[in-house]
This record gives structure tokens, C-alpha cells and sequence, in this order.
């Protein structure tokens, strides 16, 4: 039996290698990907362009404004004096936020009343908007303890903020060991499913159903080439987060590989169950799309599974991904304990036994 | 001109027409300075083997390619220079005409009078026209999908006709399709030259080459030869004999007649084996090939095709010695009762019969009548939903994995890796089915020797010939050297040499003990046959030698009836019945 699923392996390693676009198909989206998401998808927010709409014109506001103006973070992109001048540029995208410093502004704030800023920000771009928000009280929290200090009065309590595990919140830091998970993803369940579909649309497949074969073997021999191809991928975005990119690992490899067999296993499953519902190679890539797609969405690869409704998060639980990237942000920047590892690692058994067998079940009734 | 200048000057004319394709750096010379006229009216066949170039043409004409050189004159026109208001006089159907199959049948009919710009009034009367003429009234909301194979290809007709084109351009429209609706089609066809219309009809069957006005022989982008089919007949005089031999022997007789270095070509024939003699050798004697006797016989345009494209060098097959421990007459592949449903649908229904070790059985029936399904049971690639099927001892319900090592199985379509090399495609079986190394390199050895393979052993099976691609594929099946053998149609659409070749060893292989089943609905194929079983509608119609079938519907005004007409008087009494 050994000798009939090596041989299958060896076959399939070989299509895969001697095919020009299977080759294309597991080199350049990952390497796009790679770049694509590690460079452009960042939510690092710089040199924000701003407008400012002062009708102070006072010291204390110009000293204010001299604060946007040296951040790193910004950069005033217009000056304006009316209400209709600054919605114009928000509506038009030229800026993402107008700092408006009311008349009162330096009067209040030296008779000791509360002197209220306004900010409009541009809320159809939410991510930034937010980003903002928390730079502008920044610099309003040191102004307000600048003042402090300066009127001999004692401070009231201080933020001091301090990041673990990513002191600079680089957001590649976080988003490279996704990577690893989805690209991973993407690789295997193509791999298998479109294997399948491939063999089907050719006509082989009914070549090897009558050997002596048996549908566990053909599975088998489908499954282990495609768990190989996974590994590799894994190991060649892993490194390039290390090597180039410079995102430390700090956890145990071992359990890092473990993960990834145990993950890559399960996203065969689903892989091999589209492949034995499509008759086209055509409908395999459909099926693919359907599965990868919410895999992505309800892994906390890109937003945090506490935001989503809880009928969604139980969803979350039956998904592969949303364990293993745990798991991989974990050994990546903070050396997780392994008893935490494996608090993550054991729901991928019980979702890789029923991939697999859902898969192996569908596997014979094709014939 | 006036109109009966118009009549009688040539529908097409082509001369020192040259086209080449460029595959990588190769430079592949697909048609050679071809020459030639046809006269308007009648259908003229252009015949000739695979990559002949007959599609090239075709398409050529259609104004679909642009020529290397030389010149077509369709309809008095260039077709380089007037392209567009050529083709709207011509009606084109290529091999696989673009039907959509979510569509219905009146779907498709009116996508494509859209596309010609048949409209209204004109338009619903050429839709009744064409759907009476084609007999596809019925179905007209029936999905193209659904459509057998045979009503596929008078759709797509129908659909290049609505424009009432002067020619009509039909590529191989009778590959895939059983001799009822081959029949059909023809006559459909013969109907439209009676008003007046061009057809240019290509095919590998040199039966439809005879029934035409005028026929082209294409080989290797030459025109070999041309003129109508009766003077073809009758030139090789005293060349072509018919040994006559009783159906037991007709195998050894061919085999010894092979023997022979005078005889190009011995083929089976219904009632004993038709043999083509080289320019000037002598008859052999009766006696030296076991023949009861041998009488000269006109020779046909068959005859003159295989006379000039057969090689000079032929390699005999070897009779393979099989593993398979079975005493002669043992019951090999025994079938009761086998039923298959797919929902409601009954494809096979209590189908019986048994098959003899070394005999070739074959299963004939038009499209959709279930030979398929009953093939893929015996394979284990379909399970029954009742009865039961022992082949080679084994009982396919319990342990299906053990009966088909003992089986080799060719798919009708190529079916090896395309991308991986002969000699990787043959280890992959070789080790699929379970052999050692030391069996395995041995087999892949001999299949490369024995099929002449080995010159190309480290290509890839993709970029061969459609020939190399079949004997792989029956090398392949070969590997594990079964003691039987499934063919699933495996001559359609392949040239007369390529197809003998292929029966020769095929016969090779049954004299050596291998049980051959093959499914067919190709008449010549049929007649390689020791038996043969008829299905109609997912039953048997008719167990029987081929010569028992022709007999049982002899009449007195078909004395002598070909295996296709018993076909279609078995099958044809049947549908007619069912369709009252």
C-alpha cells in the first residue's frame, strides 16, 4: 500500500513541478502577497494632511497649532477661514482632518475655563480617523501638562504608554506572521482542490480509480504532496519575515511546525471535500473562493474576533486559521508558553480528523 | 455571369495553398502547396488521418486563417479579400460547434439567427424549417446539454444553416455518433445538396468518402489524390483477396497472412480476412495461411488508401504470454442481473451475459442507451445498484481493488499525464498497479520496444502525435499485464492504418489469452469482434457473432445485410416503437 501512495506522491510532486503554471501558481501570488501586504496594507497612519481654522489668532493657539505643525505625524496641508472653506477640503479628500481653534480659545484659557477644540475628521476613512483621534490627544495631553507646569500647578494623573511585545506597534510585526497562516491557506486548499478537479476535467482520475488503488490511498497521495508544498511555503514566508523584514521569533520552531502540520492537514480537508463536489477545474477555483474568503474573515488576521457579533465569533471556533494565528503571533513576538500553545493547538486535531474525514467519506462515493 | 454560368462555375478553387504553424521554435508545414477544384453542388469528402490538415483547411476556407501562400477563391470571391461578405454565404460547423449547453434547443437557435441577423418573419419560418428537417421539433425546450450526441451535431447544423448559406463547411460531424444519427446526418445533408447547396464534409470513414461526388485524400498536409469514389474502386486489380475462414480462425489466419512479407494489409472481415497485396508480389496459397479458400475481390477506396500510407516497415506485435491461470472457455467476466438507476432513471436494466477468456466482446448501442454505465460497473468505476458482476473470479461488490489489478482499462479519450514524460507515465503505473522495480523497469522496457516508443521516452506525453499517444495509452494498460483488457471506443475518429494497427495487436493480445471487452457503436470496430452484445435502452438486445446478427435480419431485399444494418434494424425497431 506504501509503495503504491509514494508512488502517487512522486506523481504529483512532478506534475506539479513539470506544469509552467502550477509552478506560477505557488510562486508569484505568494511573493506578491508577501510584498503587497507588508509594504502597502499598513496601519502605521504618517503625515496626515491636515487644514487649520484658527479665528484665535491668539498666542496660546498659535502655540497650540505649532504642535501639529512640528508632529511627524501631520502635515497642514491648507489654512482656512470659514466653516464652508474647511467642509470643502474634507469633501473633496484634500485633508483628513480640520483643527478648528474657536474665538475664546486664549481667553479661556487664561481665566482658567475649559477651552474646547474642535476636530472634524473625514469618517468614511474610520481606520485613519481613529488613528488621528488618539494623536490629537496626545499632543492635547502634553499641551494641557506644558500648561500645567507652566501655571505652578501639580499635574493630575499621567498616561505613560508602553507596548509589549511590539514596542513601536510596527504593524508589520503583526500582519507578517498572519501571512504566514493565510498564504498557507491559500496554497494548500488550491493545491488539493484544484489537483482533483484537474485530473477530473483531463480524464485521469478515472485512470487511477481502476488500479488497485483504493479512494484512502488516492487521498492520501493527494494529501501528502499538498501537506509538503504547505510546509515549504510556510517555512519561505517564515523566513522572509525574519531575514528581510525583520520581525523577531521568539518562540520554540518545534511547536511552531506542529502547528503548521496540524493546521495544513485541516485546510487539506477542505480542500479534498471541494475537489470531490467540482467536476471542473472551473468549480474548484469557485468552491476555493467560497471557503477561503470567510476563512480569512473570521480569523482575526486583519480584525479582532472581539469585535464581531457573537453569533460570528462561535463561527470563528470551527475555522483553522483563527487558532493558528494565534498561535504564530504568539511564538513570533512573545516566546508563548507551550501550555498556551497547545490550549490553541488541540481544537485543529478534532477539525483536521473531521476535514479529512469528510473528505476521505466523499472520496468514495465518487465511484 | 449569368446565373447558369454562375451554377457550374466551381464553388472553390484553391492552388498552391501553403500554411504553417509555429509551435516554439518549430516550424510545422500543416498544408503543402495544395491544389484543387470543386464544382458547385454534392458533397465532397475530404478524407485522411489525423493531423492530415483537414481542419486547417476547413478553417482556411471559412476565412478563420490567414494562408502562408497560394490562393482560395470561394464563391468567385478571394476569401483573403472579402472575407466578411464570404462567410456570410458560408455556413461553417466546426468538430465541437459552440452550442450552449444551459441553453435550450430554441435558446441556441435564436442566439444564432441573433448573431446572422435572421429576423422576424424569416426568422419563426426558418426555425420551423430547420427543427421539421432536423427532426428536433420535439425537443425544442430541452437543454443543448441533454442532447445526445448525435441530436447535439443536428443542432449545431440547424444552427449554421439558418442563414441559408451556398456552402457549407462541416468538420468530422460524425465523430462521437452512433450509425443511426450518422445515418441521419447524412441523409440530412444529401437533402440540402438536392437544393442546390455546396458541402465540403471531412472524415476519417471511408464509408462516407464513398457515398460522396467527390472525395480528397489528405495525408501529411498533401493532397495524395483526388476524383470521385468510383475511381478509386476497382484500381488495385487483382491486388485485393478475401481469404475465406470460419470465425474461430479468422485471427491465426490474419496473423499468418501478416507473416507474409507480399501482403501489406490483412484485415477481418465478416466472413474471413481481406488481404492487400504489395504491386507485383504473388498470392500466397490457400494452405500457407490456413484459409479454406482465397478469391480476388474489386478493390475499394479503402484498399487504395491503405495501399499508399501504409509504412514500408511494420512491426509485428508479439503475443504476450499473461499470468492469468485460466483454462481455454473458462467464464472470465460473468454479469446477472446487473442494474444500475441513476434517481429514477433505470441506465441498465437486469443485463445478463458471460464472456470467455481470450474471446473480444464487444458492447454496442447508440449514445445514451447504457453501454457506458454497464462498462464502468465491470471497471469498478461505478458500483451496481443491483445484481452482480464477477470479473476474472472476483466478485466486484466485495473486493473491487483485487479485480482491477487483474484489468487494464483504456479510456476512450487520452487519459495519461500530459505534462509528465512516457517513461515517467509508464513508472507511475507500474508502481500504481503495484509492481517491483526490478517487473517494473522490465514492463516499461518492453512497452517502450514493444509499442516503438523509445525514441520518445523523455518527451512529454502532450507534445506526441495523436498515434504515439494511443499506444501509450494501450502500453500503459498493458503494464501490469492483465488478463483483461477494457476499451472504451478506442478507435473513434482515428484513421484505417492507425486503427488496424491498433486491432492487430488487439488480436495479438486475445490469441495470447487476454480478454478484450470493447464498447463501440463503430461498425468496423464491431467486426473485430468475436461477439457481440446490443444494448437498447439499458437492456440487452441481442447477444451474437457478428455473423449471427447480419443473418438474423437478412431479408429478401437485404440478402446480404452489413453489420450496420443490423444494427439499425435491431435498434431502429425498437425506437420506433418507443417513440409511437
Amino acid at each position: 500500500m506504501w509503495a503504491r501512495i509514494a508512488a502517487l506522491v512522486h506523481k504529483e510532486l512532478l506534475a506539479v513541478w513539470r506544469d509552467r503554471r502550477s509552478r506560477l501558481v505557488l510562486i508569484v501570488p505568494p511573493i506578491i502577497q508577501l510584498a503587497l501586504f507588508a509594504y502597502a496594507a499598513t496601519y502605521n497612519v504618517d503625515r496626515v494632511r491636515y487644514a487649520i481654522w484658527d479665528e484665535d489668532r491668539g498666542q496660546l493657539a498659535r502655540e497650540f497649532a505649532a504642535r501639529f505643525e512640528g508632529s511627524q505625524a501631520f502635515h497642514r496641508e491648507a489654512t482656512v477661514g470659514s466653516a464652508a472653506a474647511a467642509r470643502d477640503l474634507l469633501d473633496r479628500q484634500r485633508v483628513a482632518m480640520v483643527l478648528h481653534i474657536g474665538q475664546t480659545f486664549t481667553a479661556d484659557i487664561k481665566a482658567a475655563r475649559p477651552a474646547p477644540v474642535q476636530v472634524l475628521l473625514d469618517g468614511r476613512r474610520s481606520n485613519t480617523a481613529q488613528a488621528v483621534l488618539g494623536y490629537v490627544n496626545a499632543i492635547a495631553d502634553g499641551f494641557n501638562a506644558e500648561l500645567a507646569a507652566a501655571s505652578g500647578r501639580t499635574q493630575r494623573a499621567t498616561l505613560v504608554q508602553r507596548a509589549w511585545f511590539n514596542p513601536v506597534l510596527e504593524s508589520q510585526w503583526f500582519i507578517l506572521p498572519g501571512l504566514v497562516a493565510t498564504l498557507t491557506l491559500i496554497a494548500a486548499v488550491l493545491v488539493t482542490c484544484l489537483s482533483v478537479a484537474r485530473e477530473r476535467e483531463l480524464g485521469t482520475f478515472d485512470q487511477l480509480l481502476v488500479t488497485p488503488l483504493r479512494p484512502f490511498e488516492i487521498l492520501l497521495g493527494k494529501a501528502l504532496p499538498a501537506l509538503l508544498i504547505g510546509l515549504i511555503e510556510a517555512s519561505v514566508i517564515l523566513a522572509a519575515a525574519v531575514l528581510w523584514f525583520g520581525v523577531p521569533f521568539r518562540g520554540s520552531l518545534g511547536l511552531l511546525y506542529l502547528a503548521l502540520v496540524l493546521f495544513i492537514m485541516a485546510v487539506i480537508g477542505i480542500g479534498l471535500m471541494i475537489s470531490a463536489v467540482s467536476q471542473t477545474q472551473q468549480q474548484a477555483m469557485l468552491g476555493a473562493m467560497l471557503a477561503l474568503v470567510p476563512a480569512v474573515i473570521l480569523s482575526g488576521f486583519a480584525t479582532p474576533i472581539a469585535n464581531m457579533p457573537d453569533v460570528v465569533q462561535w463561527l470563528t471556533y470551527v475555522n483553522p486559521v483563527r487558532y493558528v494565528l494565534v498561535i504564530l503571533r504568539g511564538l513570533f513576538l512573545q516566546d508563548l508558553p507551550p501550555h498556551l500553545v497547545l490550549q490553541q493547538l488541540w481544537p485543529l486535531l478534532p477539525i483536521a480528523s473531521v476535514t479529512m474525514a469528510a473528505a476521505a467519506l466523499m472520496f468514495r462515493r465518487l465511484r | 455571369m449569368t446565373p447558369a454560368e454562375a451554377a457550374a462555375a466551381p464553388t472553390i478553387v484553391v492552388s498552391e495553398l501553403t500554411k504553417r504553424f509555429r509551435t516554439g521554435d518549430r516550424s510545422v508545414v500543416a498544408l503543402d502547396r495544395l491544389a484543387f477544384a470543386i464544382a458547385g453542388g454534392g458533397i465532397t469528402t475530404v478524407v485522411g488521418p489525423d493531423a492530415a490538415g483537414k481542419t486547417t483547411l476547413l478553417r482556411l476556407i471559412a476565412g478563420l486563417l490567414q494562408r502562408d501562400g497560394g490562393s482560395i477563391h470561394v464563391l468567385g470571391r478571394d476569401i483573403a479579400v472579402d472575407a466578411t461578405s464570404v462567410q456570410a454565404e458560408i455556413g461553417y460547423m466546426p468538430q465541437r460547434f459552440g452550442l450552449y449547453e444551459d441553453l435550450t434547443v430554441g435558446e441556441n437557435l435564436a442566439l444564432h439567427a441573433d448573431l446572422r441577423q435572421v429576423v422576424g418573419a424569416e426568422r419563426r419560418q426558418r426555425f420551423g424549417e430547420l427543427l421539421a428537417f432536423t427532426d428536433l421539433a420535439p425537443f425544442t425546450g430541452r437543454l443543448a446539454g441533454q442532447l445526445s450526441g448525435g441530436m447535439k451535431q443536428k443542432l449545431g447544423l440547424a444552427c449554421s444553416l439558418l442563414a441559408r448559406p451556398r456552402l457549407l463547411l462541416l468538420d468530422e460531424p460524425s465523430v462521437g455518433v452512433d450509425p443511426l444519427s450518422r445515418r441521419q446526418l447524412w441523409r440530412i445533408v444529401e437533402r440540402l445538396t438536392d437544393d442546390g447547396m455546396t458541402v465540403l464534409w471531412t472524415t476519417a470513414y471511408l464509408d462516407e468518402a464513398e457515398r460522396s461526388r467527390h472525395v480528397l485524400l489528405l495525408h501529411e498536409g498533401r493532397l495524395l489524390d483526388q476524383g470521385p469514389p468510383a475511381d478509386f474502386v476497382g484500381r488495385l486489380a487483382g491486388r485485393v483477396l478475401l481469404a475465406q475462414a470460419p470465425p474461430e480462425t479468422r485471427r491465426r489466419v490474419q496473423a499468418l497472412a501478416m507473416q507474409d512479407a507480399g501482403i501489406i494489409d490483412a484485415a477481418i472481415r465478416g466472413d474471413g480476412v481481406r488481404l492487400l497485396l504489395r504491386e507485383g508480389a504473388a498470392p500466397p496459397s490457400a494452405g500457407a495461411i490456413q484459409a479454406r479458400s482465397i478469391e480476388p475481390v474489386v478493390s475499394a477506396l479503402e484498399d487504395e488508401f491503405v495501399a499508399r500510407l501504409a509504412p514500408a516497415r511494420r512491426t509485428l506485435p508479439a503475443a504476450p504470454a499473461t499470468a492469468a491461470a485460466h483454462p481455454a472457455d473458462s467464464e472470465i467476466i460473468a454479469v446477472r442481473d446487473l442494474t444500475r438507476r441513476f434517481g429514477s432513471f433505470v441506465a441498465v436494466d437486469h443485463v445478463n451475459f458471460s464472456v470467455r477468456r481470450g474471446e473480444i466482446f464487444g458492447l454496442l448501442g447508440p449514445n445514451g442507451a447504457g453501454k457506458s454505465t454497464i462498462f464502468r460497473m465491470l471497471c469498478g468505476l461505478l458500483a451496481p445498484s443491483s445484481g452482480a458482476a464477477r470479473v476474472a473470479g472476483i466478485d466486484l461488490g466485495r473486493s473491487a481493488a483485487a479485480a482491477r489489478a487483474r484489468i487494464g482499462y483504456m479510456a476512450q479519450k487520452f487519459s495519461l499525464y500530459g505534462n509528465l514524460t512516457v517513461r515517467q507515465n509508464l513508472a507511475f503505473f507500474a508502481r500504481a498497479y503495484g509492481l517491483d522495480r526490478r517487473r517494473r523497469d522490465r514492463r516499461v522496457d518492453w512497452v517502450l520496444d514493444e509499442f516503438d516508443l523509445r525514441a520518445e521516452a523523455e518527451s512529454a506525453c502532450n507534445d506526441l502525435p495523436l498515434g504515439f499517444k494511443q499506444r501509450l495509452s494501450l502500453g500503459s494498460a498493458l503494464m501490469h499485464e492483465p488478463a483483461i483488457l477494457f476499451l472504451d471506443e478506442p478507435t473513434s475518429g482515428v484513421d484505417p492504418l492507425t486503427r488496424r494497427a491498433f486491432w492487430l495487436r488487439i488480436a495479438a493480445l486475445a490469441e495470447g489469452g487476454v480478454t478484450v471487452l470493447v464498447t463501440s457503436h463503430f461498425m468496423e470496430e464491431a467486426e473485430y469482434c468475436d461477439r457481440l452484445a446490443i444494448i437498447d435502452r439499458g437492456r440487452l438486445a441481442a447477444v451474437a457473432t457478428p455473423a449471427a446478427l447480419k443473418a438474423s435480419v437478412a431479408t429478401a431485399a437485404l440478402p446480404r445485410p452489413s453489420l450496420e444494418d443490423a444494427f439499425i434494424a435491431l435498434i431502429g425497431a425498437g425506437n420506433q416503437a418507443a417513440a409511437a
